[in-house]
């Protein structure tokens, strides 16, 4: 299968095999206009199965909700062609309306414009806690 | 520099010591203390019904020489009115030195911290905090036995949902060689993350039963609880399990003659009142002792801050 390399955009790599099209639905990729290609089970060199994202334009991606979502995803930034910048994106120490605590007793429930914080208290088991009621995401 | 408590673990085992040590010198020499807050404003925000918690704070400022401003019921706060706990707190800070406040949802105590001006004390944010019973208990168990480390401390009753029993555990585990035997029925057992996160990462030893006669041999402190109506959102749950556990002399007869029984209070009927007698009934001291606390809690904020 080929798609076209990209010029200026991003190459989310490495991801989870079958955790692509929910990276693509948590970063909100739908909304973009520009072309994005999802690649479920490419072959990676190591021959493990793996996701890959691209997206043909430049954007402020939320590298934190990648952290949470799928630890361990390189992310490409490519300028005229060329890796720019690449990134392994590790697990956030505080995620900031990512998503929103389920405890139907937690203040968030109701407290007008109340920013939803998650905090990292197990690296090993990958555990965040909501900060206001520490119930665990 | 302005600093609330939340959570009992925002306090140091070093400052707790200190607390201790204030409120033994308050409880010893009263005089000492009585004007320290002179021209001090406590508000006592309670969108909860509260008796004891609320009093204790009250009277633990008036002690200390201070004033109280309150509202009367969460009905006929601004609250009800649709005000967010955060304009709360920033309002109320125009008006007080210090806040004591209990809410029913978890978190709003953190979020009062953030947004007011003043120290906030956490009086309970739902099923999550209650740091002041916990100083309230800490106090008790230094009076009873002079020491943390080495007692099997033995939680009975609801330790799903009861926040003291959280708080505690999380207090009393970073004291050394401590032992909990957690007693209650399969339903109202502590949470898996209390247990994983607390006693399994601190390597604390502890057991889990539903059968109190049994572990009452072994116990120091035995620390009993109500099963809180307030926290079901099931009626029927809550009437199948309200009676799994009543203290009677009978079931104290295999104690030791020096265990110290504790309890938040209020009690239902979870302790008879035939043990109010025993000499090891220690759950009205414990009153006492919580509200010398919170007298040592609000010296020590109120001086942090730059108040007094």
């Amino acid at each position: 299968m080929n798609i076209e390399p990209i010029v200026n955009g991003v190459v989310i790599d490495h991801i989870t095999a079958g955790q692509g099209m929910r990276l693509y639905e948590l970063l909100g990729l739908d909304k973009l206009d520009c072309s994005v290609a999802v690649i479920k089970n490419a072959m990676g060199k190591r021959g493990l199965r793996k996701d890959i994202i691209k997206i043909d334009q430049e954007i402020d991606l939320d590298l934190d909700v990648i952290g949470y979502a799928d630890p361990g995803v390189t992310v490409n930034f490519i300028k005229d062609g060329k890796v720019a910048e690449k990134r392994t994106i590790d697990m956030p120490e505080k995620l900031v309306d990512v998503i929103k605590c389920r405890n139907p007793r937690c203040i968030t429930g109701t407290e007008q414009e109340l920013r939803h914080i998650f905090i990292l208290t197990d690296r090993k088991n990958k555990v965040y806690r909501c900060m206001y009621c520490e119930t665990q995401a | 520099m302005k600093r609330s408590l939340i959570d009992i673990v925002d306090l140091s085992t070093q400052e707790l010591d200190e607390l201790i040590a204030c409120a033994k010198d308050i409880m010893a020499h009263p005089e000492k203390y009585s004007e320290i807050c002179h021209g001090k404003k406590l508000a006592t925000l309670f969108f909860e019904p509260s008796t004891r918690t609320r009093m204790s704070f009250e009277a633990a400022m008036y002690e200390l020489g201070g004033n109280v401003i309150s509202m009367s019921s969460a009905a006929s706060s601004s609250a009800a009115k649709g005000e967010s706990v955060a304009d709360t707190a920033r309002v109320i800070s125009c008006y007080a030195d210090i806040i004591a406040m209990r809410h029913p949802k978890e978190g709003a105590a953190l979020v009062a911290a953030n947004n007011a001006s003043v120290p906030v004390i956490n009086a309970g944010d739902g099923g999550h905090c209650h740091p002041t019973q916990t100083l309230a208990d800490l106090l008790t168990i230094d009076i009873q036995k002079g020491r943390f480390s080495g007692l099997t401390v033995g939680l009975c009753g609801d330790l799903k949902f009861g926040r003291t029993v959280h708080s505690l555990i999380n207090a009393l585990s970073r004291y050394e060689d401590v032992r909990f035997v957690l007693i209650s029925p399969e339903e109202l057992r502590l949470p898996d993350y209390v247990k994983t996160d607390v006693l399994e990462a601190r390597g604390i030893a502890y057991e889990e039963t539903a059968d109190l006669e049994g572990a009452m041999p072994s116990l120091d402190i035995l620390y009993m609880t109500r099963v809180q109506k307030e926290r079901f959102f099931n009626e029927e749950d809550y009437l199948r399990l309200k009676d799994s556990y009543i203290l009677t002399p009978a079931k104290l007869a295999g104690a030791k003659k020096d265990l110290a029984i504790l309890h938040p209070l209020p009690r239902v009927n979870e302790i008879s009142v035939a043990v109010d007698d025993d000499p090891r009934a220690c759950y009205f001291k414990q009153v006492l002792c919580g509200k010398f606390m919170r007298e040592a809690l609000i010296i020590k904020l109120l001086k942090e801050a730059g108040t007094i």
